[in-house]
């Protein structure tokens, strides 16, 4: 009974201007989430076509050997193609904080200047403080040509056999 | 005595200029030279009276109002570099060479603004302090409080966006290394680290969203919350009003003119620390390293100056709790503090009490002590991540530090209250006196202990140098 009365005086404080006060505030809420979603979506990244972030050739794939690891530098990754042949485009950027990964051709691993966090060929942390491994760009193979995305870099945890690439 | 009062037309020609100009002089009674403060645009942000004791210098020390003097200078410097300045690469770098070689006073214009920038943030740190010392944040002053932190933050932001415009070695590594810090926010960092790069990494697109950031929506909105701060000092009964411990404010205190008992010490304040940044930005240059080259990291790469205490948290911790989590939480307590410390009768005492002062130094000097030693545990002894192996590295190296941490400052400043019989506002004296050296400690430690590789050194050792 109490609970049927509560309800009933509920019911009567949505009146006219109640209701209208919460209708003007939704269409005010509306109108700044709508500036909001607008200025979010102008402000979002713009990639021009040809320099870094587009597809870069970074040629046949005879000129890669096996073991090997040639810096792109227009692409801003490394190719590295594994002993069975395989191609993995690592991006250069530290896991860590962003910094460029030089490739220590002695050593044969990546070591960060910045906080000496090291990677294999295939991109896995030997030494932390990078969380994760080394990032990777989509590799096209037509033709004989190796073709690389640099749009978006894809992370991940570790090294996986399947996202390897073969020609 | 004022000629304006008379009602009539002044004979010369001159005389009817500085007429129209209220360029009369300053009235020799009391009355006219607070109608004058009334009367002027720039004047009135002051009352007409001030009470004598809040003239003090060792009591404000000038803070706020040099922090505003520098507020000024940068936004005129910085009007003038705009006009030499393109915010593309390469020209950016191209165009600073240019400035600093080229253009006639133009290194000294980008002293001058550098190093004001670089003052501010000192200043702007310094006047926080006073204000929290003196008990400036508490009511009826929450709102001013909040409003200057908030401040606080868009001066680090000014000079963490002007930091890249350069666009040499220097800039670009500083930012690539402050920028990454915001991707360990969950969920959204990722995202909101390449909206504001404008790409995945710093590139052109970034320039012209830091330079747009830099040369408009920040300043616009220091200067909108700098008038409305002036604004609340004002209708909050003006400053805080300096007292001895445990003195009593007297009912009648004494008040005098604003002009000349405030405007003239401010005046001469404001040009004597004019004669100081020009001396120096005279004498010592604002760094240039060579042009911006993406391939090539330096090492060591070191965030900003002011963001070292937060790059030598992210040594010792997991990145979500040393970036996020740690400086969240600091954060929100500055923020919501003029709401848990809030005893009204030792407003004005620096420090709160004697005891208060005694505290203050011990607080200081525990942590001057303690912070190296677990820089250096956590440096050289302790390897959480390799003693739990199995744990996620965010709770062994992050939630079990932090809770130690935590647990020891609350023991530790816990047990110090109870020894002097501290009172609550005395005790939150004592945590933020500790947490805030802590803050200074990793920032000397950041700027000048770390070398290659993040390495610990001496700095009169350091390589390379």
């Amino acid at each position: 009974m109490v609970l049927a009365m509560s309800e009933n005086e509920k019911k009567k404080e949505i009146n006219r201007n109640n209701f209208l006060k919460i209708a003007w505030g939704a269409v005010a809420g509306l109108v700044a989430l709508e500036i909001g979603g607008v200025t979010l979506a102008y402000m979002q990244p713009r990639l021009g076509d040809g320099e870094f972030g587009g597809m870069i050739e970074a040629g046949e794939v005879d000129t890669f050997p096996p073991g090997s690891v040639t810096q792109i530098t227009a692409g801003r990754f490394y190719l590295s193609r594994l002993v069975d042949g395989g191609f993995l485009a690592l991006y250069q950027r530290c896991t860590h904080l962003g910094c460029s990964v030089p490739w220590d051709q002695v050593q044969e691993k990546f070591i960060c200047p910045c906080h000496n966090s090291q990677f294999t060929t295939e991109g896995d942390v030997i030494n932390p403080p990078a969380p994760r491994a080394l990032d990777l760009f989509p590799i096209l193979i037509e033709d004989g040509i190796v073709k690389i995305d640099t749009s978006n870099p894809i992370s991940r945890q570790n090294y996986e056999h399947s996202q390897v690439v073969y020609a | 005595m004022k000629p304006e009062d008379t009602g009539e037309i002044p004979s010369s020609v001159f005389d009817r200029m500085r007429k129209t100009l209220a360029l009369s002089g300053i009235p020799a009674d009391r009355r006219g030279r607070m109608r004058m403060v009334v009367d002027s645009l720039i004047l009135h942000i002051h009352p007409t009276k001030v009470n004598s004791r809040t003239l003090r210098f060792t009591y404000t020390w000038g803070l706020g109002g040099l922090s505003a003097l520098l507020t000024v200078v940068l936004v005129s410097t910085g009007v003038l570099l705009e006009m030499n300045y393109t915010p593309s690469p390469p020209d950016a770098y191209l165009d600073i060479i240019n400035l600093t070689t080229n253009v006639w006073f133009g290194s000294l214009i980008r002293n001058l603004h550098h190093w004001s920038g670089n003052l501010l943030i000192v200043t702007s740190v310094l006047h926080l302090l006073r204000v929290f010392f003196t008990g400036g944040h508490r009511p009826p002053r929450e709102l001013n409080w909040i409003i200057g932190v908030a401040m606080l933050l868009l001066v680090l932001g000014a000079n963490f966006t002007g930091y890249l415009l350069p666009w040499d070695q220097l800039a670009y590594w500083a930012i690539t290394v402050g920028t990454s810090i915001i991707s360990y926010v969950p969920l959204v960092g990722e995202w909101l680290n390449r909206l504001l790069l404008g790409g995945p990494e710093v590139g052109a697109a970034t320039l012209l969203n830091f330079y747009a950031l830099h040369i408009s929506i920040i300043p616009v909105s220091v200067v909108l919350l700098m008038s409305y701060h002036f604004w609340r000092i004002r209708k909050d009964g003006g400053l805080t009003i300096p007292k001895k411990p445990g003195e009593e404010l007297p009912k009648k205190m004494e008040s005098v003119t604003t002009i000349p008992y405030l405007v003239r010490p401010e005046l001469m304040f404001a040009i004597a620390w004019l004669a100081i940044i020009f001396f120096w930005a005279m004498l010592v240059p604002a760094p240039l390293e060579g042009i911006a080259n993406p391939l090539v990291s330096p090492n060591p790469a070191k965030a900003p100056w002011y963001f070292m205490g937060l790059q030598e948290l992210l040594l010792h911790f997991h990145p979500v709790i040393g970036a996020v989590l740690i400086p969240v939480l600091a954060l929100t307590a500055l923020f919501l503090l003029p709401f848990y410390d809030v005893e009204l009768k030792t407003v004005g005492v620096y420090f709160r009490s004697r005891r208060g002062r005694y505290l203050a130094i011990i607080s200081a000097g525990l942590s001057l002590l303690i912070s190296p030693i677990w820089v250096l545990l956590d440096e050289y002894v302790i390897h959480w991540t390799m003693w739990f192996p199995s744990w996620p590295t965010w709770i062994s190296n992050g939630l079990v530090p932090l809770t130690i941490l935590l647990l020891g400052i609350f023991v530790l400043t816990g047990w110090i209250a109870k020894l002097s019989r501290a009172t609550l506002e005395e005790r939150v004296l004592v945590i933020f006196v500790y947490l805030f050296t802590a803050l200074v400690v990793l920032t000397v430690i950041g700027i000048f202990f770390r070398g290659p590789g993040m390495e610990l050194f001496w700095p009169w050792m350091m390589p390379g140098h």
